[in-house]
């Protein structure tokens, strides 16, 4: 699936600059965005290093095993496949609370270190378990109590009032994550039954 | 209430960096040594990803630049009307799963175009504040463990997209309509 749609891209854009005739624009998206790649990564790997060093003094603390315990009937409702106890748990925890705060940058270095857990315990590697799939749900349609971006779009656009698209933002992704989460029971089980 | 929890957000990571080290400090924790062993983990994941974000980037860059985005948003535009998105929201709507960048630079063109407190403006901002670019956090997330078969995960994240971007345009409608 992921072959087709990344190679559909690459084709359709192609053939379309092609027939419009502007083939220098794709090399220039081309050359451009594999150095952007390149350079987020690397402005990644400075945020990560600080939250995931941040989260290692916090582990040696007790502290993510603290929230972990206090979100302990949640999580086990949505990952019934994964011991309580299991470093996957405090490291989901963390991410979705980074989420609903509108922190993106904090997010991303807890889900990769979430999803590096979850694969030690997936039987088969190259095959998403099925936590795997519920957590990646929950990752893409995560309520969202703070869109720090937007806001500040808006406000540099002069809006008069910035702040005023939180309370739809906030039921928009509450429905979002509802569907996410019973799609995710729903399509878990008709994939079980194969 | 946006104001609070603007408060909240502006808070968390100055309180997170001093509660912390305080608590871990009278824990007794070796504060320097367990930073280290935890950024030296963000290192080597970030250099892990870099493949898969360049992959992803360069597909949709492509994609966009070659013209083929905006083609997909004309032949599209009577689809998405159909289920009660807005024309002037189709390439915003088709942008959203792919790219964050992308997407952000729309609904900035968008808001320029429409004002930040048009409706169309509002239901751009909702749109764009409230879901996650579903291919590319499933393209680097499942990529980084080297997971390649993504089962029903994709259509879970298409399905969440899609109940979203309805919802932004309905509930930005009654609120402000």
């Amino acid at each position: 699936m992921i072959n087709l749609i990344w190679a559909g891209m690459i084709v359709l854009g192609v053939i379309v600059a092609a027939a419009t005739g502007k083939p220098e624009a794709i090399t220039q998206a081309a050359f451009q965005s594999a150095q952007a790649a390149v350079k987020y990564s690397l402005e990644l790997a400075g945020i990560m290093s600080l939250w995931l060093g941040l989260m290692r003094i916090a582990e040696e603390a007790g502290l993510v095993a603290a929230v972990a315990r206090i979100m302990r009937p949640l999580m086990r409702v949505l990952f019934p496949s994964v011991p309580l106890d299991h470093p996957a748990m405090g490291a989901m925890v963390m991410n979705m609370s980074a989420n609903i705060l509108g922190l993106g940058n904090a997010a991303t270095p807890f889900g990769l270190k979430a999803m590096q857990e979850l694969q030690a315990i997936n039987p088969e590697k190259e095959r998403a378990s099925p936590a795997m799939c519920t957590f990646l749900a929950i990752n893409t349609a995560c309520i969202t109590l703070m869109p720090t971006m937007v806001i500040g779009i808006r406000a540099a656009a002069g809006s008069t009032n910035p702040a005023e698209i939180v309370g739809t933002t906030f039921l928009a992704t509450a429905a979002g994550m509802g569907v996410a989460v019973l799609a995710d029971g729903i399509l878990r089980k008709i994939y079980d039954r194969r | 209430m946006g104001s609070a929890l603007h408060d909240v957000s502006a808070w968390a990571v100055p309180a997170f960096l001093l509660l912390i080290p305080v608590y871990a400090f009278f824990r007794r924790v070796r504060l320097y040594e367990a930073f280290i062993r935890g950024a030296e983990e963000g290192v080597g994941m970030a250099v892990r990803i870099m493949p898969y974000l360049l992959a992803m980037m360069m597909a949709v860059s492509i994609f966009r630049h070659g013209g083929a985005m905006g083609m997909l948003s004309r032949v599209l535009g009577p689809v998405f009307g159909a289920i009660g998105i807005p024309v002037e929201l189709v390439p915003l709507a088709l942008m959203r799963p792919f790219s964050g960048g992308g997407a952000l630079g729309v609904t900035a063109e968008i808001i320029g175009a429409y004002g930040p407190d048009s409706l169309i403006g509002r239901m751009a901002s909702t749109m764009q504040g409230s879901t996650d670019t579903t291919f590319f956090v499933l393209a680097v997330y499942f990529g980084s463990v080297g997971v390649k078969q993504y089962r029903y995960s994709l259509a879970v994240g298409l399905m969440a997209d899609l109940t979203t971007f309805l919802a932004s345009v309905y509930i930005v409608q009654a609120v402000f309509g």
